[in-house]
């Protein structure tokens, strides 16, 4: 594997070999007859993370949440919350809540029946109850809802019903299965921003499952990605963006443009790939640790190529294509541009000024530059 | 387009007339004076007076109304159960065999029913003296033998589109398995149990075949002796029953079909307004 | 699409109820009734599955067994009327006797023959007929407005609330010599005399259809109710005209309702009892009726056994038909 190097990260949690984790997944395997659901996952996740778990629809990341809930019972490994072993702990003794895709709100029991729920199960004392629901529904901005039913009302209304009903027991650990999924475009960028507060008021530990990579990107401490049943990468949003270990994880984040090489020049403070795709060599200004002569990819994301219609002096590397397509998406625009090799390279510029690179057009001879911190080489 | 309208028109004004003419005549017949029924002889209220005063009948239709009161509830009890198992608790030993017994009574000629059920009461009375003669005890098993399964049918389809995760959702809340049933599943399939208990109802009230099998001396059904009268050929009170008893269920379904219209209209405005108040 | 994120639904207030079952949870006989259960071993689960279990076993599945046992005894007279196939010889089982002659008198005689043949041909002729009444019925309330569609819904399953015997009876007014029909004819001048309808084939097949119909119509309908509209707006806009849409769109889709549609009007006509005794001639051979009159005027227990399971054979087939039809359904709903 290709490990790019990086500049030194901020003192997180996660880099302290001493830090305790508070969720511990050891070796976790599930299996639904033949099929393997989740492959060997051992995970560590820390107090007041927001832990995001990104894979596509049958990755294995519901199952894995569902085993954190104990709906399911893992087919070998071992869960452990807060230190405690969770093998044999039935659901309705974790100290672990769940707010489900769905919703799953009791449609029989008004918004205030629902958000009890939990504490009547667990035979807190009335006055508390209520003080508690209070308390809840006024966080999540419900207090003149109360009394309605769940089908009385909007979609948001009832993922912060959701949100407080889960909340309102004071889990250890809250598990949350798409929970902006169900809300149109506009609705949902507000309620990420708004559900990222709430964590950070309350200070519990969230584990979200998403398959949107926009929303694991604003919400998460850090991104599992997953993929066939197995964690791929696990970073910052910025480590998964940025420094992708793997063309999945590459490609699976945003887009990006792969060059497959050779390298033929492999010293630990720079490195050079043939590349035949690209016609050329790529000058890469960092070291990697894959053997001389390896074929290789190297990632190069659409926003950090320049296009322009003079060769760019001083760039650590050029190109040259033809323009092929162009899309003007307002904030910027994307172009297709094609090289000699007949590989199409995607570029975005963003549109700073309101006649920029209007001179660019359709089958036009263009340059392409890159500086050498961009490109990451990837070897799986 | 305007062709194909008049078309469809007259096939539903066509198959209502079919479907709903002898309904109507034996209503009709009902407030003839002249005892040969379809001959009109006047209008007169005599017969429901002389229906009232039939002991026979009165008797047999208290008797039926017990039993299928009785069978009812039981069919739901045990059909509530064994939808829940068929629906929720996965693949267990013996469930192709539940499953299937809960549907071969729904397909399964009367006759066969009600010979096999009796064969049984016989053998079982022959071998531990239980149950004692044939009468309300075994026409009621009977009954809930095949009522049970209309039950477990409503119960079942219900359970499999209500969305589990409601049941889940109560777990990870911290309640126990039965502590669920009771507090979520309960209330919201009640409307499939009153549906189905109705259902059951229904149908014990009505069944002539095995009721005939399995029921002994002195406890004749009103199916049962409607169909000894009528044998002998058509009676005008009868036709005043008959009458009462489309009035009744008429007045029933023309209800619950209100009730049910005005929820959803209810329903419908209270989605509209959480819709706007966003 | 995802089923799970779909609005909740109709639900109905039952606070009360919610009460009185926490009540009754915190009384100490439940947790102590709960206690010991569980420790002999009966969980919930059990519990729940063994109770229908156990009564179905013993109500349904024990029956069927007795009625095979008993159709292979010999008739006799006497309480019960059929000798017993297991002797009990010094508290060990001796033998166990096969007695074929029941099934044997059977095939050699013509009337069982007759009257298994007749009911089948009476209850196809009747499914034909409830399929040409009930498909254009079906057809028509389901592309009927929907506020109409419910009250028409409502009208076909209305009947069915009604007493089945009760609504067989109204026909022996409506077809016999002096009844409904023949007076309006007559009245009419169009005959001079009755013509007899009641006692006759056709008064089977009027009873028949009649009954069973609002059983073709309901699948149908939910089947026809189904359809994507789209699919037909498609052909159309391909060129093909109503007609031609019809059968080469609509009715192929429709299939597992005509076959479940089917099966449930000739399950029930094979085996039919009530309507040929009371609407068709006295000597009507339907196999329902020959089981009925073998049981109650013969007394004859094992014969009566021995047609149980021949009709139960003859109904193999359409309830395996039946059972495909419906999971076809159900795996088309999921789509």
């Amino acid at each position: 594997m290709a490990t790019n190097a990086r500049p030194q990260q901020q003192l997180a949690v996660w880099n302290d070999p001493q830090a305790v984790p508070y969720v511990h997944i050891d070796r976790v395997t599930k299996k639904f007859g033949d099929f393997v659901a989740v492959n060997n996952v051992s995970l560590k996740i820390y107090k007041k993370e927001l832990f995001c778990l990104l894979g596509g629809s049958g990755c294995g990341k519901t199952t894995l949440l569902r085993m954190l809930a104990g709906f399911e019972e893992p087919t070998s490994g071992k869960i452990f919350i807060d230190g405690v072993d969770m093998t044999n702990i039935p659901p309705y003794e974790r100290p672990v809540n769940m707010m489900f895709q769905s919703y799953a709100l009791f449609p029989h029991m008004t918004v205030e029946q629902n958000v009890a729920f939990g504490l009547k199960q667990d035979g807190v004392a009335k006055h508390e109850i209520r003080t508690r629901v209070d308390d809840m529904l006024k966080l999540v901005r419900l207090q003149q809802f109360a009394q309605r039913k769940p089908h009385q009302l909007s979609g948001g209304q009832r993922q912060r019903v959701a949100l407080a009903r889960s909340l309102v027991k004071r889990p250890k650990l809250l598990l949350l299965d798409e929970p902006l999924g169900a809300l149109d475009k506009k609705l949902r960028e507000h309620t990420q921003f708004e559900l990222v507060n709430l964590q950070e008021q309350l200070g519990v530990t969230f584990v979200v499952v998403t398959h949107d990579q926009e929303e694991a990107m604003t919400l998460s401490t850090r991104i599992g990605v997953m993929n066939a049943g197995e964690i791929i990468q696990v970073g910052t949003p910025k480590d998964i963006y940025e420094y992708p270990n793997s063309k999945f994880v590459a490609e699976f984040i945003g887009n990006v443009n792969m060059f497959e090489g050779r390298l033929i020049e492999d010293e630990p403070d720079h490195v050079r790939i043939d590349s035949a795709e690209l016609g050329g060599t790529i000058f890469v200004d960092h070291g990697v640790s894959s053997a001389p002569d390896a074929v290789v990819a190297a990632a190069i994301r659409p926003e950090k190529i320049i296009i322009s219609l003079e060769r760019p002096e001083q760039a650590d590397n050029v190109a040259q294509g033809i323009v092929k397509e162009i899309a003007y998406l307002g904030d910027m625009s994307v172009y297709l541009v094609q090289l000699a090799s007949g590989k199409v390279v995607r570029i975005t510029q963003p549109n700073t000024y309101r006649h920029a690179e209007a001179s660019i057009t359709w089958d036009q001879t263009v340059y392409l530059s890159w500086h050498a911190s961009s490109p990451v080489v990837l070897s799986e | 387009m305007k062709q194909s309208s008049t078309f469809r028109l007259s096939v539903l004004v066509f198959g209502f007339a079919f479907l709903y003419i002898p309904i109507l005549s034996l209503i009709v017949y009902s407030f003839n004076k002249s005892r040969l029924v379809t001959v009109w002889g006047g209008f007169s209220t005599q017969w429901y007076g002389r229906l009232l005063d039939n002991d026979q009948i009165l008797d047999a239709a208290w008797l039926s109304l017990k039993i299928a009161a009785i069978n009812a509830t039981g069919a739901v009890i045990l059909g509530t159960l064994a939808g829940l198992a068929l629906a929720r608790f996965g693949k267990f030993r013996g469930r192709t065999l539940l499953s299937g017994m809960t549907t071969a009574p729904l397909v399964m000629p009367e006759v066969i029913t009600g010979l096999s059920l009796l064969m049984l009461f016989v053998v079982m009375e022959a071998m531990f003296g239980w149950p004692a003669g044939r009468g309300v005890t075994t026409v009621t098993i009977a009954h809930m033998t095949l009522t049970l399964a209309y039950v477990t049918v409503i119960v079942q389809s219900r359970l499999s589109t209500l969305d589990d995760s409601l049941e889940e959702a109560a777990m990870d809340l911290g309640a126990r398995p039965s502590k669920i049933f009771f507090v979520i599943t309960l209330p919201i399939i009640a409307p499939a149990l009153i549906s189905g208990w109705l259902l059951s109802f229904t149908i014990s009230l009505d069944d002539l075949v095995i009721a005939s099998f399995v029921s002994g001396p002195g406890s004749s059904t009103l199916p049962m002796v409607i169909f000894s009268k009528v044998r002998m050929g058509v009676s005008p009170d009868i036709n005043a029953l008959a009458s009462i008893i489309v009035l009744l269920v008429t007045i029933g379904v023309i209800t619950a079909g209100i009730f049910l219209a005005r929820q959803e209209k209810r329903r419908q405005r209270d989605m509209q307004m959480a819709a706007a108040a966003k | 699409m995802n089923a799970r994120a779909e609005a909740p639904r109709r639900h109905r207030q039952s606070a009360g109820v919610q009460l009185i079952l926490d009540f009754l949870q915190r009384l100490p006989p439940y947790r102590w009734t709960q206690a010991r259960l569980v420790r002999w071993g009966l969980t919930g689960r059990t519990l729940v599955t063994a109770v229908p279990y156990f009564w179905l076993l013993l109500f349904f599945l024990v029956p069927f067994i007795i009625v095979l046992k008993i159709s292979f005894a010999e008739a006799r007279i006497g309480i019960p009327p059929y000798s017993p196939l297991l002797n009990w010889v010094d508290g060990s089982l001796a033998q166990i006797r096969l007695n074929f002659a029941t099934f044997q008198n059977m095939i050699q005689d013509s009337l069982y023959w007759k009257a298994y043949l007749n009911s089948i041909k009476v209850a196809a002729v009747s499914t034909l007929f409830c399929l040409l009444i009930g498909y254009p019925m079906a057809y028509a309330i389901a592309r009927a407005q929907s506020t109409w569609r419910h009250i028409l819904l409502m009208m076909v399953i209305l009947p069915f609330w009604t007493s089945f015997l009760l609504r067989v009876y109204a026909w022996i007014g409506i077809l016999k010599n002096n009844g409904l029909i023949n007076n309006f004819l007559m009245w009419t001048g169009l005959i001079e005399q009755p013509i007899v309808m009641l006692q006759t084939d056709f008064a089977i097949y009027v009873g028949i259809v009649y009954s069973y119909l609002p059983f073709m119509i309901l699948p149908l309908y939910s089947n026809l109710e189904k359809m994507d509209l789209t699919l037909l707006e498609a052909a159309a806009d391909l060129g093909a005209k109503p007609f031609k849409t019809f059968l080469t769109i609509t009715l192929p889709l429709s299939m597992p309702g005509i076959v479940a549609g089917s099966m449930l009007v000739f399950i029930p006509a094979v085996g039919e009892f009530v309507i040929p005794e009371l609407l068709g001639p006295s000597d009507s051979l339907m196999i329902g009726k020959v089981l009925w009159q073998v049981f109650f005027t013969k007394r004859d227990w094992p014969a009566a056994c021995a047609v149980a399971i021949a009709l139960l054979l003859l109904l193999v087939i359409p309830i395996v038909m039946l059972q495909r039809a419906q999971a076809a359904e159900a795996r088309g709903a999921h789509r």
